[in-house]
């Protein structure tokens, strides 16, 4: 019942002195989203100097900004409930069962709407289900998420038959817009300059997260459940709600990205997202999400996922086999947290 | 009428047996000077009036009216408001913030309602000069001294006008400048007619501003009198078990 906190006996001088508040400025320095954008500033320049021809186009954009979208969206949902010291890795295998489910209402001939619904809601439930299991049966989020991963594969391998679907029916069309479309933006060179869907939610709902997490009181709530679980269980705030909620919402970002993902690629598989657990945690992580809860933020989902994309493109520009790939991404997974641990001493 | 009453609260967790059979009246204008050995009973006390778990057995009377409290919520309702021993503060939030915990002043925003900070910011400023701390309302609670965060816990008492305060442990941890600002504190809630329940180990504090104490001893209680009935002699046997009971 009670934690134990190691208590000061008196004030001592420093404690007054050392406190002065920071400016806004100072804040966001000393943050890991901004180093995080430093790199990728930094990667891109090395790479757009390197490969001049090639890296700085604005096709090359367009394909690093579609490839990350998806693992930021998803990211977003994962960082509401890494924030409550939460975790789901149910991720990847829940975005195979919203994309195949969608698939065959729509290989039935459903319209798009309804497929598009019923991928929302069957994200929705899935993250109810993790949500619940944690939040009101009281079992470890690890534990879980890690059975339900194993379960929505396997659910997405049965209703798949082990096919691959790519006839979506007369709502095709509409549904492969919605995933694989662009939108166009006037240049100053007169040309256009696009950007996909896929990209433009990331960014919408990165605004929309990061309001929520900075205003909204849901959004205080989840960093005052990872901060200390007991103390606003004790100040009425409904805990098991809002972490049930936070999976809800883990579940609606994923079948977001699951379902436009599937739009995009013309056809869904039952491999879908196999392992993307990982690239979704490493992007929070990435961004200065703490895995131990109450620290976070929208934007760092969204630098962190284009840094570990980019990181794939800038490989695969240098020369580099992209077998190594997954080797950098674990490596700089490490290196956040261990980035994280050396900030955590020098705060004291 | 008795503010607060309590008959035959006992409570079990497990084969622990926290409280026997405690009973209890409190009134308002009176501050009941709670104490006992470590593992007494007190906090066990303090959570059941709280709302954080019900008892075994007993019953509990706010103004006369039997309360079944099932969550902290149910007691702030009836007016209780808490000083956790542990000070239950989030560290990566603010003071202003931890203050104003669950009950944010909010500010619409079209359809949305939205935390109000700069208000929360401005009262728990004026909170905190109240109590004259120096603790400062956006700094968070990670680098704050024991002082501070007992100034946090404090606060939050005041955002209502509560009838009846518990504290357990207020003065543990903070210098002693800070212990008497709460004394005062105390003594101020005391004359406008609040009842407040003051658990501690520091034999002054409780003589400084009680007007009755009481003593458990494992789970039970072995003593309820005026305090100027007794002495801290007296009550430091009765913890210690060298007085049975008075
Ligand atoms: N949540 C709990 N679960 C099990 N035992 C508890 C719990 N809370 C308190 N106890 C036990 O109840 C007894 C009284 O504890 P407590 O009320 O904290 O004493 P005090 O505050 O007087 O030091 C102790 O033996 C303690 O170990
Ligand atoms: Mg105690």
């Amino acid at each position: 019942m009670q934690s134990t906190r190691p208590i000061q006996t008196s004030v001592a001088i420093e404690d007054v002195t050392r406190l002065e508040e920071r400016g806004p400025l100072a804040r966001i320095v000393a943050s890991q989203p901004f180093w995080v954008t430093v790199a990728v500033g930094l990667i891109c320049v090395a790479t757009a100097w390197y490969e001049p021809d090639t890296f700085p186009t604005r096709d090359n954009f367009f394909n690093i900004t579609r490839n990350f979208a998806p693992i930021g969206i998803m990211a977003m949902g994962m960082i509401a409930v890494i924030l409550t010291r939460g975790i789901d890795l149910s991720v990847g295998s829940m975005m195979a069962l919203v994309g195949i489910a969608t698939a065959r209402l729509l290989e039935a001939g459903m319209p798009w709407w309804v497929g598009v619904s019923a991928g929302l809601g069957i994200g929705l439930l899935a993250g109810a289900v993790n949500g619940a299991l944690v939040a009101y049966v009281n079992l470890p989020p690890f534990v879980v998420t890690l059975g339900t991963l194993s379960i929505y594969r396997s659910l997405a391998v049965v209703l798949s038959e082990n096919r691959i679907i790519y006839d979506f029916g007369p709502g095709g069309d509409v549904f492969k817009e919605i995933g694989g479309g662009q939108v166009g933006f006037p240049w100053f060179d007169g040309g256009t300059f696009y950007l996909s869907h896929q990209f433009l939610v990331l960014v919408v709902l990165t605004c929309v997260f990061g309001f929520v997490f900075r205003w909204v009181p849901w959004g205080r709530y989840l960093y005052a459940i990872g901060g200390n679980e007991q103390a606003a269980r004790l100040t009425g705030i409904p805990v098991d709600r809002i972490k049930l909620q936070a999976y809800m919402v883990c579940g609606l970002t994923t079948a977001i990205a699951a379902l436009m993902l599937t739009g995009y690629n013309g056809s869904a598989s039952n491999g879908m997202g196999r392992t993307w657990e990982l690239y979704v945690i490493a992007a929070a992580v990435i961004g200065g999400t703490n895995l131990m809860g109450g620290e976070g933020g929208a934007y760092g989902g969204f630098i962190g996922a284009a840094l570990i994309f980019l990181i794939r493109n800038s490989l695969i520009m240098f020369g580099v086999e992209a077998n190594w790939y997954d080797l950098f991404v674990g490596l700089f997974i490490i290196f956040a947290v261990l980035l994280e641990r050396i900030r955590g001493r020098t705060r004291g | 009428m008795a503010v607060l009453e309590l008959r035959g609260i006992t409570k079990h967790f497990g084969a622990i047996e926290a409280l026997k059979g405690v009973d209890m009246r409190l009134e308002s204008g009176e501050v009941l000077g709670l104490m006992g050995d470590n593992g007494a009973g007190k906090s066990t006390l303090v959570k059941i009036i709280a709302g954080n778990f019900p008892p075994s057995s007993g019953e509990i009377l706010i103004d006369g009216v039997p309360q079944h409290f099932h969550k902290p919520l149910d007691a702030r309702a009836c007016g209780i408001e808490v000083v956790y021993q542990d000070l239950a503060l989030c560290d990566n939030l603010s003071a202003g913030e931890n203050v104003y915990l669950g009950r944010e002043l909010r500010r619409r925003w079209g359809p949305i309602s939205l935390v109000d900070f700069p208000r929360i910011f401005e009262r728990a400023a004026e909170l905190f000069k109240e109590l004259k701390s120096e603790t400062r309302p956006r700094d968070l609670v990670r680098q704050m001294s024991g002082g501070q965060r007992q100034a946090v816990a404090i606060a939050r008492t005041r955002l209502s006008d509560p009838k009846f305060v518990l504290m357990d442990e207020p003065t543990a941890a903070i210098s002693v400048r800070q212990v008497a600002e709460v004394l005062d504190l105390i003594r101020r809630l005391r004359d406008t007619g609040h009842a407040v329940m003051l658990i501690s180990h520091r034999m002054p504090d409780v003589f400084a501003v009680s007007t009755r104490i009481m003593v458990l001893r494992r789970g039970t209680k072995v003593a309820d009198k005026p305090i100027r009935d007794t002495s801290p002699e007296e009550v430091t046997g009765l913890i210690t078990g060298a007085i049975a009971s008075a």
